[in-house]
């Protein structure tokens, strides 16, 4: 049956709307999201100043005085996550670059099941497993009081940004026309130098966003680091010692803490500490990708 | 019927007499089979190429006139399952050697593509790769190596003043010069061009073929083309290859004129392909 004209219209107007609807509710969320987060996050700089916030060394929340500086909280998520990249970017590039540039086909196809299989673990069990081998691995080797210390998160973070890194970074190298690759060869290009001089510039800004993204998963992650970096808040002396992050401090906290207080709104302040430092990351990223598009 | 061979433009001394054609051979194919899998793409080619000149590789699609032309540099090693027998010789040296270096072969052997493919860098740096490749680092010898290339490929006078662009901002005709000159810059022996004018307009392809005229007092030159007119105009022997086989290899003057084989005169005559 032929439906009249005005019922394809209301059809297609209504359609039309569902889609705009669901284009901006992203957009909505985030505003909405950021909204409560300062709502409640700026509520702490009523009483505490903002240097103090985020330039003290003291982070006792519930001591007499309190003392709400995130220094060494922020120190904590630097040195897990500059340590998982320092691990995780050359290992899951130079993975990317064999998966995609050197490895037979069938080897290819285990590996990229394998990255997949590891990108599917869900973190607390990584976090697990971490706890029950690596930090006794780490305590042993390194002659250590404690294992739970900064090295076994970076460690173990490196392993769960790797994935990301790799799939992402495979994607950009398999969207280098082949025709580069036959070229540099013609050339008499080894095969080394072909994916050194030829392919790896041309993939870069596929590569820049896949560390991006990697590094971006590392800050986020909470669970795996709660359980293995020993929580211990004060900035560390070296990568060998317990530290804290951002985000297990939120984790750690929010449930034991009384809503309305300081302390509450603490943790919603590291929350946009936390929220401006992925946003610069995406930033970054977005920045590397476009400025090579053109 | 006879088919007319236009007019080629040029002037007589630019014609090789036969006896220059034969005089030396460089490249022998012997006995070349070649396979995609279990499927044979050449048959039995045998074919001596003389130094110096144009040949030109003619044929329907997918009779393996590009495979033909991708085995003199070993280019079809980088396809999975394929496998070669027979020989070819390049200077008298089985470039299907068990210790071959294919790198070095490559050198020689220089390939300019259907599509340009200029790498994402500057104008200079793409003249330049080659060189570096092979650990040329002084600055004074790639800069004059890329001014002779660039003249060499007619390019200089238009891109002198911007050899620090990227080269992708060429036009298509300029790309394609840029990858010929490119490869010039390893100083081959040889130069392989697959179908190098099929994307370009005429103007642009005029440019290459008087190009090709020049280059081909010092360089060999195999062209797989699609196009008859191209080759009667810039070779000086063709080959038409049908089904993987050799029909006739003689000189493009006779080819066109006088076939000596009739499959020869019914594709040149258009009755099929």
């Amino acid at each position: 049956m032929q439906k009249s004209f005005s019922q394809k219209r209301l059809q297609e107007w209504i359609i039309e709307r569902c889609i705009y609807m669901s284009g901006i509710a992203s957009i909505i969320f985030v505003c909405l999201i950021f909204l409560f987060l300062a709502k409640e996050g700026f509520s702490l700089f009523k009483n505490i100043s903002i240097f103090d916030f985020l330039l003290g060394q003291k982070w006792y929340p519930i001591s007499t005085p309190p003392f709400f500086g995130i220094l060494s909280l922020i120190v904590g998520s630097l040195y897990v996550t500059l340590g998982a990249t320092v691990i995780a970017v050359p290992i899951g590039i130079a993975s990317a670059v064999y998966i995609s540039e050197v490895a037979p086909p069938r080897v290819r196809e285990i590996l990229k099941s394998g990255i997949e299989v590891l990108a599917a673990i869900p973190s607390v069990v990584l976090g697990f497993i971490g706890m029950m081998t690596l930090v006794p691995w780490v305590k042993n080797t390194f002659h250590l009081s404690t294992g739970l210390t900064a090295f076994s998160g970076a460690l173990m973070l490196g392993f769960m940004a790797m994935p990301t890194i790799v799939s992402i970074a495979e994607d950009a190298l398999n969207a280098v026309p082949k025709r580069y690759k036959e070229a540099a060869l013609a050339l008499g290009a080894t095969r080394w130098q072909s994916i050194w001089r030829v392919i790896l510039p041309a993939a870069s800004s596929g590569i820049v966003a896949a560390v991006m993204l990697g590094i971006g998963r590392v800050i986020g992650e909470t669970m795996a680091v709660m359980m293995i970096t020993g929580n211990a808040a004060r900035i560390p002396d070296n990568i060998f010692q317990p530290v804290r992050t951002l985000t297990a401090t939120v984790a750690a906290e929010m449930g034991e803490t009384v809503r309305g207080s300081d302390h509450y709104y603490s943790l919603f302040a590291i929350g946009i500490v936390l929220f401006i430092i992925t946003f610069c990351i995406n930033l970054i990223a977005d920045f590397a990708v476009h400025r090579k598009a053109k | 019927m006879q088919y007319q061979v236009p007019e080629p433009k040029r002037t007589a001394s630019r014609i090789l007499k036969q006896e220059e054609v034969e005089s030396k051979v460089l490249i022998q194919v012997k006995d070349l089979n070649f396979y995609y899998g279990t499927r044979l793409a050449l048959k039995n080619v045998s074919m001596d190429i003389p130094a110096c000149g144009v040949v030109a590789l003619i044929g329907p699609s997918g009779c393996g006139k590009s495979t033909l032309l991708r085995t003199f540099n070993r280019m079809n090693d980088l396809i999975a399952k394929t496998k070669v027998e027979g020989e070819i010789l390049i200077d008298g040296v089985n470039i299907y050697d068990k210790d071959t270096d294919v790198v070095s072969l490559r050198r020689q052997v220089g390939m300019v593509f259907q599509k340009s493919t200029p790498f994402p860098k500057t104008i200079y740096d793409n003249i330049a790769y080659g060189l570096r490749l092979i650990g040329v680092k002084d600055k004074h010898i790639l800069e004059s190596v890329v001014e002779k290339c660039l003249r060499r490929a007619a390019l200089w006078e238009e891109v002198k003043d911007s050899l620090h662009r990227s080269a992708l901002s060429l036009s298509g005709g300029q790309q394609q010069r840029l990858c010929i000159a490119r490869a010039l810059a390893v100083n081959p022996k040889i130069l392989l061009m697959d179908e190098p004018c099929s994307a370009l307009d005429p103007i642009a392809t005029s440019r290459i073929e008087e190009l090709m005229e020049d280059l081909k007092k010092e360089y060999t030159i195999l062209i797989v083309t699609h196009n008859m007119q191209q080759a009667a105009r810039v070779s000086d022997k063709t080959a038409f290859i049908m089904q993987g086989e050799l029909v006739e290899f003689n000189i493009t003057s006779n080819f066109f004129t006088n076939p000596s084989n009739k499959l020869t005169e019914d594709y040149i005559t258009g009755r099929f392909g």
